[in-house]
């Protein structure tokens, strides 16, 4: 059991299995996000305020939050142990052909987290109440913060730093579980790059379209 | 053709090492890679200077000893092959080569271009083998293996263990040669018998010796002087997976 957990193969799941269910959570709350646009702010403040008080989406969150913090910290201890791999760089750089984004996944998932860590300071704190706010009011709070053009910049960089992420990360779980066919992998690497595309680009487009109409 | 090399020298694995530039003034583009190298160490023992160290042995692609960092590819410019097989014809009059030896900590430099490669070795003794009674040659049909199958365990099986692929590897790890042995083993009949016990030990071994870990990047496959595929990568983490939970 100890080899087990203790193996680079199991990290390496481990990694592949947090980001598998991230990448589904991301269609959801894509889902909810789009509720902004609506004028009406009670139907993007009752779904709020339905993740806020369900029990089941309770238990979800606290499942969403250590989801994330495996991810984030099985990354890292991999990512230190390959720098350490090699600790003498070749002076040429690399001139081999990779999945080009795979070179930048640790700082790309840097500037995700450092927008996670904002994004949770905005709404999960003031919804646990460690930080003042209408935790009552999310929309309006959403629109003051798409207003700010700071606020829209990090928020765009952040995700197309997602998309460059889940470019390479799509299709490299796939093979990390496992799953490497010679009919479907293909497929799989296409619906990847077609994700890592569209999904932040939804993303995008929210407070875009509030900044630009205010 | 003129070429200038800019070779990395190093007295002992504890020497801080660096870059020597020799020119070479008429380097034929019939001569393969070691051969050119040969011709300008000779050049040196002439000219009373010590020859700098790299490795070879069989000069044809089959004994792995050969490999070289050449500018920013190991293997150089030319897909397939490896080093001995890496021709002149793929440089142009002028151009500068820069050659390194495979960095990576389970790879400690003995000399110049010259590396240990005993890891892979270890690699090898912590599972890369079945264990049967030596002897005559068995009948070939008596144990009916599936052309597919066949097929996957042949093009794995041609590794020759030359670190192509932990050398290419952001990562220095040694995934696409334990995952080829592991393959081959783990789709024959024969080599099933140990295939759970090889795919953890093989894996904990991996660990143990410093290499670093898989992240999906495919330089190796890219590199890989036998066109060994990652779909072996792939086999090898279900082969884990399952080895561990039943
Ligand atoms: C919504 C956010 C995120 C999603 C959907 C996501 C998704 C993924 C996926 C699917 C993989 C591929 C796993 C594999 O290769 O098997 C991956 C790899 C990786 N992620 Fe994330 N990730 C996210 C956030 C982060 C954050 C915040 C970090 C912070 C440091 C991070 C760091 C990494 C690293 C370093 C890898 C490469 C690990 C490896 O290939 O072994 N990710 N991510
Ligand atoms: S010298 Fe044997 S493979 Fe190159």
């Amino acid at each position: 059991m100890r080899r087990f957990l203790g193996s680079s193969l199991t990290k390496k799941l481990v990694v592949a299995l947090a980001g598998l269910f991230l990448i589904v959570f991301l269609l959801v709350h894509l889902a909810i996000n789009f509720l902004l646009l609506k004028s009406d702010p009670s139907v993007f403040n009752s779904a709020a305020e339905f993740m806020a008080s369900n029990i089941v989406i309770k238990v979800f969150e606290v499942v969403l939050l250590l989801v994330f913090l495996v991810h984030i910290l099985m990354s890292v201890i991999l990512q230190i142990q390959n720098w350490m791999a090699r600790p003498t760089q070749y002076k040429v750089g690399t001139r081999s052909k990779t999945s080009f984004f795979s070179k930048y996944m640790i700082y790309l998932g840097g500037i995700i987290l450092i927008f996670l860590v904002l994004h949770f300071f905005h709404f999960f704190f003031i919804k646990i109440g460690w930080i003042e706010g209408d935790s009552d009011n999310f929309y309006a709070l959403a629109h003051d913060l798409f207003k700010l053009p700071l606020y829209v910049s990090i928020y765009v960089i952040s995700f197309v730093a997602l998309s460059f992420h889940l470019n390479h990360a799509f299709q490299s779980a796939f093979q990390t579980i496992g799953f490497n066919h010679q009919k479907y992998t293909p497929t799989v690497k296409f619906l990847g790059v077609l994700y890592s595309i569209l999904i932040p680009a939804g993303y995008i487009v929210i407070p875009l379209i509030i900044f630009l109409s205010e | 053709m003129k070429i200038t090399l800019k070779i990395w020298r190093q007295e002992s694995a504890q020497d801080k090492g660096g870059f020597v530039t020799y020119k070479m003034d008429d380097v034929s583009t019939e001569m393969t890679f070691p051969e050119m190298l040969d011709s300008l160490n000779e050049d040196l023992i002439k000219r009373n200077e010590v020859p700098f160290a790299f490795d070879s042995d069989c000069r044809e692609g089959i004994c792995g000893m050969c490999g070289l960092y050449i500018n920013g590819r190991p293997n150089g410019p030319q897909e397939g092959v490896t080093t001995c097989q890496l021709n002149m014809s793929m440089f142009k009059d002028g151009d500068t080569i820069t050659i390194e030896p495979w960095r990576a900590k389970a790879f400690p430099v003995i000399k110049d271009l010259v590396v240990d490669r005993t890891a892979l070795d270890k690699l090898i003794q912590a599972g890369g083998f079945i264990s049967a009674k030596t002897g005559a040659a068995p009948e070939a049909n008596a144990i009916p293996v599936s052309k597919e199958e066949s097929d996957i365990a042949f093009d794995a099986g041609v590794c020759i263990g030359c670190g192509t692929c932990v050398a290419s590897c952001k990562n220095a790890s040694a995934m696409l040669f334990i995952s080829a042995k592991v393959s081959q083993f783990a789709v024959l009949p024969q080599g099933r018998v140990e295939a759970k016990e090889r795919v953890q030990t093989m894996v904990a071994q991996m660990d143990a010796l410093g290499f670093g870990n898989c992240t999906n990047t495919g330089a190796c496959e890219a590199e890989c002087p036998k066109e060994i595929k990652l779909s072996n990568i792939a086999r090898m983490n279900r082969e884990f997976y399952k080895a561990k939970i039943s």
